[in-house]
């Protein structure tokens, strides 16, 4: 008691302002840490974009890999990583979604449901090189695949399977359970009420997941290394269609491929100075189709969020 | 009542039959679909271990974790795996100096100091920075930031660990900053205004009753970092040179187990060799690694749960 009362009001009110200076000398501590933080980064991109300027052009998307650093283009990593995302988008969709349309409509809460939810959420945190090795093991020696677009598009598809299925369960318990039960209540079974009226609702958040789930995949390089993608590619997989019956050929699944980051990588690695303006040149095309992606989805949610009032 | 004729009565009751039959396989369709997240991580262990058993037969398990030389591709080849993990371990302690104090700043920063608009504005380009593809930031390092080092460290090889480890850690900030942020925000309300009417100020809540509270979210987003920063392969790939080396000193070159795999992977490797095995031994002591810190972090969470 005697402290305190030594204390005098002139003391409490030094003591304060010490406090309070420490409180604005952290806002400034932090405000500054952010924009050094973000600065870097952006100083980071636009050198990127710099050092690639001098690559940007026609030329560049329609010739192949090259020996010589000014001859070399991205048509066979482009066309590379258009099949495998579409390869990946196809599995990773139907999938994704029926896994989040159980857990989130149909499964009971036991044991057996809580396995299935521990195992997306660890699935997430795996290394994605390990899911490299898992393909090379699995799809490229054990099925059979080969080092092919689809086993490339079956690893980042099951990649990014925690992406879409963590995306569609958010949009579908974002629906009303009025609305469920409204469906039921005029007899409705379980499917219908999930196809007719809480899948419709949910198209935005599964969309907006679907998509930022393939702009993780676009950029992975690790797994698709590990499968075995070649890095120098002078053709192009046979064409998906054809114009004679039966019109449609999939040999392209089977075909070698590149893609875009093993592009950038190989040339990245060379230590010839002239590949490294490709280099830059593919990685700003790269974080451009990423950025694109990521602008998508937020416009996607926004739209579908704007159209729906419950 | 006798409007509706039995018939119809009938076909309907049939009708519903077959939907339910329908509901019924299509349930079973969507549980096979929530199953292949199982199947994949059961895959996962079994591909591994399937693998390295292999490798084992060839390797006993103490040469490979004593050997202190990794050189499998070598024709005097050595298994040690121990030079591999020093190099993981390297460029992680590199990552996390820098992740975790900045990450934690801007945490708090973003979640008690910040204006409301700064913060909407903030928090979406860190979560855009997430997506930026790594062999981007591999580029950073190898061809930006270590040019940079060699200006202030005289004589440091063009291939560092420090420069990966450095740039490594500037990319799971965005991670360590929102998750952490997102902990925070989650400190209810009346605990702020308990400690403003106690006479504090807005840091000793942030430092003292905040971060206090929003302990087990704040560990669990460090832990996110720690297995981005383990299992982080092109930035160390491109940057920290491809040999291994028993050192813990940053300012060297050497390899981390996820640059290895990358490195045999880009060879012309027969199926079934040596070579080949050893990527899937390397790979489940990767596995084992991020286990034991995500289980540390399990433990962790659970220890500083604060339930509202």
């Amino acid at each position: 008691m005697a402290a305190v009362a030594q204390l005098t009001l002139k003391d409490l009110r030094a003591g304060l302002g010490w406090r309070k200076q420490l409180d604005k000398l952290f806002v400034i501590v932090g405000l500054l840490v952010m924009i050094a933080c973000l600065a870097i980064l952006a100083i980071l991109f636009l050198d990127l974009v710099r050092d690639g300027a001098s690559r940007f052009g026609w030329d560049f998307f329609t010739s192949f890999p090259s020996r010589k650093a000014e001859r070399a283009g991205i048509l066979s990593a482009a066309v590379g990583t258009t099949m495998i995302m579409f390869v990946t988008a196809l599995v990773a969709l139907p999938v994704g979604v029926a896994a989040a349309i159980y857990l989130e409509e149909y499964a009971p809460k036991n044991w057996f449901t809580g396995i299935i939810e521990i195992n997306v959420t660890n699935l997430a945190g795996v290394p994605s090189i390990v899911y490299g090795l898992l393909a090379l093991g699995l799809f490229v020696y054990q099925f059979g695949l080969g080092q092919s677009v689809l086993s490339a598009g079956l690893t980042l598809a099951l990649l990014i399977l925690p992406i879409v299925i963590v995306a569609t369960r958010e949009a579908l318990r974002s629906v009303p359970k009025a609305i469920r039960e409204a469906a039921y209540g005029l007899g409705a079974t379980r499917w219908e009420v999930t196809r007719d009226h809480v899948l419709p609702y949910s198209t935005g958040g599964i969309l907006t997941g679907l998509i930022l789930g393939l702009s993780r995949a676009i950029g992975e390089t690790a797994p698709i290394i590990t499968i075995g993608a070649l890095s120098f590619i002078a053709f192009l997989p046979p064409s998906p269609v054809s114009g004679e019956f039966p019109f449609l050929n999939f040999e392209w699944l089977r075909s070698e491929f590149t893609a875009m980051p093993i592009q950038m990588f190989n040339w990245v690695s060379r230590p010839d100075q002239a590949f490294q303006a490709n280099a830059a040149a593919a990685g700003a095309i790269l974080l451009g189709m990423t950025l694109l992606m990521n602008a998508l989805a937020i416009w996607i949610r926004y739209r579908f969020r704007k159209r729906i009032n419950w | 009542m006798n409007a509706v004729p039995a018939t119809r009565v009938a076909g309907a009751f049939s009708s519903l039959r077959f939907r339910k039959g329908r509901d019924r396989l299509v349930e079973l369709i969507l549980l096979l679909a929530g199953l292949v997240a199982v199947f994949t991580t059961i895959a996962i262990v079994c591909v591994l271990v399937y693998e390295s058993s292999f490798f084992f037969r060839t390797v006993s398990i103490g040469e490979f974790l004593t050997d202190t030389m990794w050189t499998p591709l070598f024709a005097d080849a050595r298994y040690g795996i121990l030079p591999l993990v020093s190099g993981t371990l390297t460029t992680t302690m590199v990552a996390l100096l820098v992740a975790i104090p900045v990450g934690t700043t801007i945490a708090i920063y973003l979640s008690e100091f910040a204006p409301h608009r700064l913060r909407e504005t903030v928090k979406p380009i860190l979560e855009l920075l997430g997506a930026v593809p790594t062999v981007v930031y591999g580029y950073f390092a190898l061809l930006m930031v270590t040019p940079l080092l060699q200006k202030l460290i005289p004589g440091l090889p063009g291939f560092n660990m420090l420069s990966a480890g450095l740039v490594i850690g500037l990319m799971i900030v965005p991670y360590v900053a929102t998750v952490g942020e997102d902990a925070m925000r989650a400190v209810p309300r009346y605990m702020r205004e308990g400690s403003y009417a106690m006479g504090a100020t807005r840091l000793q809540t942030a430092l003292r009753v905040v971060v206090p509270g929003a302990l087990s979210g704040i560990a669990a987003a460090y832990i996110l970092g720690i297995s981005r920063a383990v299992g982080e392969t092109m930035v160390v790939a491109i940057a920290a040179g491809m040999q291994p080396q028993l050192t813990f000193n940053p300012t060297e070159p050497a390899a981390t187990i996820t640059a290895y795999i990358v490195q045999v992977s880009l060879g012309d490797l027969p199926h079934g060799s040596i070579g080949y095995q050893s990527i899937f031994a390397a790979g489940l002591v990767l596995m084992l690694i991020t286990l034991v810190f995500n289980v540390i972090g399990f433990f962790l969470t659970r220890r500083f749960r604060e339930a509202y």
